[in-house]
């Protein structure tokens, strides 16, 4: 196992490079010249030059990639252009808002995707089988700033269990719980329909199995069956799509942080997007792409956890 | 054969049916087989033929949704299987009933030891700790002739061989010591040495463990190296019942006659082999006669009108369900 967990992470290491290089190149596609967009048109010749050699925009490509790159690796990202602080500094003022979320998030939809996706696997053709399709049919089709907007106006606004915008960066564990239910829920009712689905049609496939009937011919009883035997073969297609699913949430949660007005980096995002803040929108991208590079790795490390059949190949 | 001794497994008219299109046909249709104890029964006939549904039936291991016992009753140890609740027939299962199963590529599974998967019957059946139940299947392993089981009791199926996989199969169905064996096909997936092999282990250890086996096969050569009698089932019925020298000496009925043509033998001259025209009915479609009149060379008018009967033919326990080979021995 830690061979293989060793060659996992050796493999992100190109894998990191390449979304880098994706990212640099991304960026000087952008066309017009950044230091003029930066200034807008009234700038002047002096400060249009002045910042060129600031951005290091005067250097040949070559060395732009090379110092991007060398930046990169020893953790500097940059100043943001509209606040002055570095993009370090910036996420990490609203990077465990984020962390919170997503982690609640797949909690959510995990805890109760599962077990719905498994009873539904079990009582195929029941009314369990039908109410949990019909619920994961739901949550895959709202979508996040419709299903937000709902979950305001029900338990925010009608039942006033919690509030309706966020305060943030209040210390008291109970208020942050409080300000954290509706999103993560909203969050985590599009992921519980996916773990649903997949868990279901997982399952399916693995209780007729040929093992699965040799495990009832030795006489284990359903509730063993099911989880000791069933599941963990199931594991997997589960295991990726949770995975896969992390990418997605980071998506979905620019528009939950928007609706319920939370910090995050989906927040982030749009301001730096609305201020052409270009130096904190490519540092941004790496962030991400550094985040769903090890959310990557994580999902084969698990992999390896699961099936004692991938270690050896 | 065995005649004087004690019955093990006691089946009667058993029908087993699949939901086909809403309706119910059978597969299985009135079979009565009885197994004697440390008896082999060999069960032979080829694929649809409704022998390994029978095995299954015996253990109720059909899926549950498209299948069902429609009538008859399997009777061990004083008690109707077909009647047990599924929570006693679980208590039956691997304990004293174990069935072996003709795949050993995906019957074990792949995220399980092998000494985990053969000690869980141990510690379910037995209520055995697991340190105890661990040291069992190592000794279950050895008994199976795997070689350096103590190394292997911790790996993987899928770092054993076909063979090998096949044996850890035999072991786990003999983890509770049980008193049948259901084995079906188990030798089919295997090269023919290796088979060879399993088979004479199987035989070894049935007559160590004092079980009784019920081997289902399409393979005419193995039922004559394992086999004490023979049941040939076609299209869901037992066609013919007759010990294994009985069977191989004088087959009474076309269809095991046919069988017998298909198979290469050593003993005789083989100039080439005959395959039997056509194929088995469909379950949908079963004809109100006799199942094998439409692929028969004896076939009489009267064959397509009455399902004919199981009736007893010229030797002990030889039986056969064929009104025109019993016409002709009378005559």
């Amino acid at each position: 196992m830690i061979r293989y967990a060793i060659k996992r992470l050796l493999l992100a290491i190109p894998t990191l490079f390449v979304m880098l290089t994706a990212i640099f190149v991304l960026v000087r596609l952008v066309p017009g010249d950044a230091a003029a967009v930066i200034l807008g048109d009234q700038a002047s010749e002096a400060s249009l030059r002045a910042l060129r050699t600031t951005l290091g925009l005067d250097q040949p490509v070559y060395m732009q990639y090379l110092s991007f790159i060398g930046d990169v690796l020893t953790g500097d990202l940059g100043r943001s252009l509209s606040s002055g602080r570095s993009v370090g500094q910036e996420v990490l003022l609203v990077l465990p808002y984020t962390i919170e979320l997503t982690l609640a998030a797949i909690v959510i939809g995990v805890a109760l995707g599962l077990p719905l996706g498994i009873a539904t696997a079990v009582r195929r053709n029941g009314w369990v089988d039908y109410a949990g399709r019909l619920i994961s049919l739901v949550g895959l089709s709202f979508p996040a700033f419709v299903s937000g907007i709902l979950l305001l106006i029900v338990f925010a606004i009608q039942l006033g269990w919690f509030p309706v915008l966020n305060s943030g960066s209040s210390g008291d564990p109970i208020e942050r719980l409080r300000n954290l239910a509706l999103p993560a829920f909203n969050l985590g009712i599009i992921m519980m329909a996916y773990v649903v689905r997949v868990t279901r049609s997982s399952m399916l496939g693995v209780l007729g199995e040929d093992y699965i009937r040799t495990a009832r011919a030795k006489g284990v009883r359903p509730g063993r069956l099911v989880i000791r035997h069933a599941l963990r073969n199931g594991l997997i297609p589960i295991i990726t799509v949770v995975g896969l699913y992390f990418g997605t949430l980071i998506g979905n949660s620019v528009l939950t942080e928007i609706i319920f007005n939370r910090p995050g980096l989906g927040k982030l995002i749009l301001g730096a997007l609305n201020a052409r803040d270009y130096t904190l929108l490519q540092g941004l991208m790496i962030i991400f792409a550094i985040c769903v590079i090890a959310v990557n790795t994580l999902t084969d490390l698990a992999y390896g956890l699961v099936d004692p059949r991938v270690k050896y190949k | 054969m065995q005649q004087n001794q004690e019955t093990a497994l006691d089946i009667r008219g058993l029908r087993t049916e699949f939901k086909v299109g809403g309706r119910w046909y059978p597969a299985v249709r009135d079979l009565s087989l009885d197994v004697a104890e440390n008896e082999t029964l060999a069960i032979v006939g080829e694929s649809g033929s409704g022998k390994s549904v029978t095995a299954l039936s015996i253990l109720r291991l059909l899926p549950q949704a498209g299948a069902r016992i429609g009538a008859g009753e399997v009777l061990f140890e004083g008690r109707d299987l077909t009647k047990l609740s599924e929570r006693e027939m679980s208590s039956v299962r691997g304990n004293s009933i174990a069935m072996i199963f003709q795949e050993p590529m995906t019957s074990l599974n792949p995220t399980m030891t092998v000494g985990e998967q053969i000690a869980e019957a141990i510690t379910i059946h037995r209520g055995a700790s697991q340190a105890d139940a661990m040291a069992e299947a190592l000794r279950l392993l050895k008994e199976v002739k795997i070689p350096s089981a103590d190394s292997r009791l911790h790996d993987y199926p899928h770092q054993f061989s076909g063979g090998m996989r096949q044996r850890v199969m035999i072991a786990m169905a003999l983890a509770c010591r049980p008193k049948v064996l259901l084995a079906d096909e188990p030798t089919t997936a295997l090269d023919v040495t290796i088979q060879a092999q399993v088979l004479m282990q199987l035989d070894e250890l049935k007559e160590a463990y004092g079980m009784s086996v019920v081997f289902i096969t399409h393979n005419l050569g193995v039922v004559a190296q394992i086999a004490d009698r023979v049941a040939v089932m076609y299209a869901g019925e037992v066609v013919e019942l007759a010990t294994v020298d009985a069977l191989f000496a004088n087959p009474a009925h076309p269809y095991t006659v046919a069988l017998l043509r298909t198979m290469p033998r050593a003993d005789r001259a083989t100039e080439s082999l005959e395959p039997i025209p056509g194929s088995v009915p469909p379950v949908t479609a079963m004809p109100e006669g006799c199942a094998y009149a439409s692929r028969c060379p004896l076939k009489q008018p009267s064959c397509e009108d009455k399902r004919p009967e199981l009736l007893p033919f010229d030797g002990p326990g030889h039986q056969v369900r064929c009104p025109v080979r019993l016409e002709q021995t009378r005559g």
